[in-house]
């Protein structure tokens, strides 16, 4: 019972954290690598904000999260632009801004960034407390989680089918010749696309941060899980992305019970090897095998 | 009206003469060519005179990224596989090294070999299943492997674990380390660069360029493609293997991010594709690094900014600039 709860959790943890890139990715065919660092960069927000500056909660993480929105509008509208299509350029140059982000929070003492981000960096949880779920015990921050997890999706599927940016942001996904024939602006919907991926990659930093510390590391492993999700799932693929973060979410959270924490990672490796070799345009991924990726 | 004018860009005949195929006709256009070569070679061999121990072992750690720049370009450049996990290149030499030394006592000039090819042949076999992806699905599996040997190595708790191995042999003198790592940099330049002009070279290109044109040839791009990962690895691995010996060390951190970005970073100022621009690029950016080391984690974010900037603004890089420089005249005419 207890694998099946907090499986769960976990694998609404990845869906979250992968929603933003798959949303990009799929969209602009931009591989945001800067994902892992604005979400670090939102929660160090949130925390400077509430800490530092006395904000309400909710008025900070609003704050941070527009932040993150305009940053990504600003990583597209600055860099990415002038890089389009070249896929090896866009990889290395977004990764250089997370770098950016990820090392410069690091960095001690530069534009009023105190101290490193240490483990004294913790965003408190919305609501204190536990409850008994199913004869397990389960803090109420990771009910929060499940609960908005699956309202965003809902949310997203339906901004995506009924919403007129929505479908010009699909349109563009699926063939960007006709939709800008059609009258669709490519370059501000890869703009809006990212502003949204930014704002997704806070939200989840907002609501996943409160369950450990907010360090640069974490950057990293977030952009190594989202990674991992969208290439499992099939990149650019929504369901895939979903599909695959209970994939990994349970394979990990039944290796830890089995094993030992430590061999979460290892499994981790294990499962996008064996994937890869399989079926290598991941579980539900659209691409023609030949044409795109052989 | 005011007269326009145009910058009128010609190449020198020898250069129209001489693509490809040298005809030279007189000991000048013979000192053209090499002029350039010689530059590079006498410059890297009589650098070391100049400075003083310390600036030394900075050209030696320059030398090792420099290898990595050019194992980048040549699996970027020439075969289109965009490697982001250097790292792990130098990660199993170093280990593969390191490993030898300590349990089994051999001394450095045979770990170093060894561990060359048997490290440039593991990175190969770990790199085989994702040589079916391409682009950045390549890119984004060669930059989790290095973060996932960490991961393995703490979870089993082999190899020394989080602290590493100490007390590895070093060299007997620095000038022995410091022209080991220039000659092996001017080998593998021009091997590589005569490389990519035999057959194989365009195969590779072809690779790149359009593969399944080259496998309507009748020619596997699977086996092509792993035969230049493991010589991308054996560059690499050569320099991993140093690196544990040159400061008789080795952990984790041969696996960090600096390995896989600085390279990166060199190949872009340099100039993708040109093979020496990357190796340029390396020995300017890793001094400017070393220079910087006084600010901490600033020097990542600083040579980011670099990268990023000539990604954007000047994409062509260093390398491929002064090469058009050194082959056209350039003039101002009117129209």
């Amino acid at each position: 019972m207890e694998i099946l709860v907090y499986g769960t959790v976990n694998s609404i943890i990845f869906a979250l954290i992968a929603l933003g890139f798959t949303l990009v990715y799929g969209v602009s065919r931009v591989p945001n690598f800067a994902h892992g660092s604005i979400y670090v960069l939102v929660g160090f927000l949130t925390w400077t904000f509430v800490n530092n500056l006395n904000m309400p909660y909710a008025l900070a993480v609003l704050i941070a999260l527009g932040v993150a929105s305009f940053l990504g509008f600003l990583i597209y509208r600055i860099i990415l632009i002038r890089l389009r299509g070249m896929a090896t350029s866009e990889i290395i140059s977004s990764f250089a801004v997370s770098l950016i982000i990820l090392e410069g929070l690091r960095m001690q003492g530069i534009a009023g960034f105190k101290g490193f981000i240490g483990p004294f960096y913790v965003l408190k949880p919305f609501v204190d407390g536990k409850i008994n779920l199913f004869g397990v015990f389960i803090d109420y921050q990771r009910l929060i989680i499940i609960g908005v997890g699956v309202g965003l999706v809902v949310l997203l599927s339906w901004f995506t089918h009924h919403t007129k940016t929505g479908l010009s942001l699909r349109a563009i996904a699926q063939d960007e010749q006709a939709a800008m024939m059609l009258g669709v602006n490519s370059d501000r919907m890869a703009m809006i696309a990212m502003s949204i991926g930014s704002a997704l990659a806070g939200l989840a930093a907002v609501l996943i941060l409160p369950l450990g510390s907010i360090t640069a590391e974490v950057g990293y492993r977030v952009l190594i899980y989202a990674l991992a999700v969208c290439i499992i799932g099939g990149l650019g693929s929504w369901g895939g992305a979903i599909l695959a973060s209970f994939v990994i979410g349970f394979a990990m959270k039944i290796s830890t019970a089995l094993f030992g924490a430590l061999w979460e990672s290892v499994v981790l490796v294990g499962t996008i090897i064996l994937i890869l070799l399989f079926k290598p345009s991941g579980l539900l991924g659209k691409q023609k095998e030949l044409e795109e990726r052989v | 009206m005011k007269a326009t004018r145009r910058k009128k860009r010609l190449d020198r005949s020898i250069k129209v003469r001489c693509e490809g195929l040298y005809a030279l006709s007189s000991w000048s256009e013979m000192a053209y060519l090499l002029a350039p070569r010689l530059l590079l070679i006498l410059g890297l061999l009589l650098i070391p005179f100049f400075v003083d121990l310390y600036w030394q072992r900075v050209l030696c750690s320059a030398g090792i990224y420099a290898l990595l720049a050019l194992s980048f370009d040549f699996l970027a450049g020439y075969v289109g596989l965009v490697c982001l996990g250097g790292a792990l290149f130098i990660g199993t030499g170093g280990y593969f090294a390191g490993l030898l030394n300590h349990y089994s006592h051999l001394p450095l000039f045979v770990t170093i070999p060894i561990a060359t090819v048997a490290g440039a042949a593991f990175s190969t076999l770990v790199l085989i299943p994702c040589l079916r992806l391409r682009g950045i699905y390549f890119a984004i599996i060669s930059f989790m492997l290095p973060l996932f040997a960490v991961y393995i190595i703490i979870a089993l708790n082999v190899f020394g674990g989080t602290e590493g191995i100490s007390a590895l042999d070093t060299f007997p003198s620095i000038h022995l380390e410091l022209y080991l790592i220039l000659a092996a940099v001017l080998l593998a330049l021009f091997a590589i660069r005569r490389l990519v002009n035999e057959d194989m070279g365009i195969i590779l290109r072809g690779v790149k360029d359009n593969d399944q044109a080259v496998r309507a040839s009748g020619i596997s791009i699977t086996a092509y493609k792993i035969r230049a990962v493991f010589i991308a690895a054996l560059v690499g691995c050569f320099g991993g293997a140093y690196l544990s010996h040159l400061y008789g060390w080795l952990g984790i951190s041969l696996f960090a991010m600096d390995f896989s970005i600085l390279p990166i970073a060199a190949t872009v100022m340099g100039g993708m594709g040109s093979l020496v621009g990357p190796v340029l690029g390396a020995f300017i950016l890793t001094p400017m690094s070393e220079a910087l080391r006084g600010f901490g984690q600033l020097r990542v974010v600083l040579y980011c900014f670099i990268l990023i900037a000539f990604m954007v603004y000047k994409p062509e890089g260093i390398m491929n600039y002064l090469e058009r420089k050194y082959h056209q005249f350039e003039k101002w005419e009117e129209v």
